[in-house]
């Protein structure tokens, strides 16, 4: 099975918390002020994040997903 | 459901931008969007200012997604690459050290008041509108002058990102955020 979710660039990330605002599920948080971290368990891969972060730097994949 | 009070902060970041055009003073009052994202991240460890309380970000975000002034496009790949984030830092600290300079100078008597708010570092706009005699030190009030500018100068830049690329845009290169976010690292790393 395949699962859509949001990747992110940690290293061009300046956790400035836009994504964790607009997620519907919660999935983002700030990992200690340094980048935003993605819960996979909880992304939707809905893409919301993707278009609101200002550096572009999220990406939605495909993921497989063992059943 | 209720906002909390935070989401509201942008009202203070309107009304500070508002206030410099009646008394230069209230200029003075910008020193907490410096010191309280600063305190935060040296405590705590953490960007909860950016994430939560800046109301710049927020009025930016109320400007880009409510208004509809931004283009909403990706911004290029070099703005956001560290390089060009730790010069913009570097920069503004330069200039600000300049501002701090020309204030040290009218303490100094060497320079008078300058009733002007640089925009851009380039364009001294005459600003005495909003000074009133108050028998102050004059260098308080060079200061206020001083930091007004640094203020309108980058809330410029940041609706200029704002309406050119995504809303927010200001974030990827605001002084304050790489700074925070670089004390986080090394509070991290420690």
């Amino acid at each position: 099975m395949a699962k859509r979710v949001a990747k992110l660039q940690k290293d061009l990330c300046v956790a400035c918390g836009t994504c964790v605002k607009v997620c519907p599920k919660n999935a983002i948080s700030i990992y200690k002020g340094k980048y935003a971290q993605v819960d996979e368990s909880k992304c939707i891969g809905c893409s919301l994040c993707a278009k609101e972060c200002p550096a572009s730097i999220i990406t939605i994949k495909t993921k497989e997903v063992v059943a | 459901m209720k906002k909390p009070w935070y989401e509201y902060m942008w009202i203070i970041s309107v009304l500070y931008l508002i206030l410099g055009f009646f008394n230069i003073l209230f200029a003075w009052l910008g020193m907490f969007c410096f010191i309280i994202p600063l305190l935060i991240s040296i405590i705590k460890g953490n960007k909860s200012y950016c994430n939560k309380y800046c109301g710049r970000g927020q009025m930016l975000t109320w400007l880009g997604k409510k208004i509809g002034i931004s283009r909403k496009k990706p911004m290029p790949r070099w703005m956001t690459k560290k390089w060009f984030r730790y010069g913009f830092l570097a920069f503004f600290m330069i200039m600000f050290a300049q501002m701090i300079f020309v204030t040290f100078l009218v303490f100094k008597d060497v320079r008078g008041l300058s009733e002007t708010v640089k925009l851009l570092w380039t364009f001294k706009i005459p600003w005495s509108f909003a000074y009133k005699v108050t028998g102050l030190p004059l260098w308080i009030s060079q200061f206020a002058f001083g930091f007004y500018s640094v203020m309108l100068t980058s809330t410029i830049l940041g609706i200029i990102t704002n309406i050119l690329f995504k809303p927010r845009s200001w974030c990827i290169y605001c002084p304050m955020g790489t700074m925070t976010q670089l004390i986080c690292e090394i509070k991290d790393k420690s």
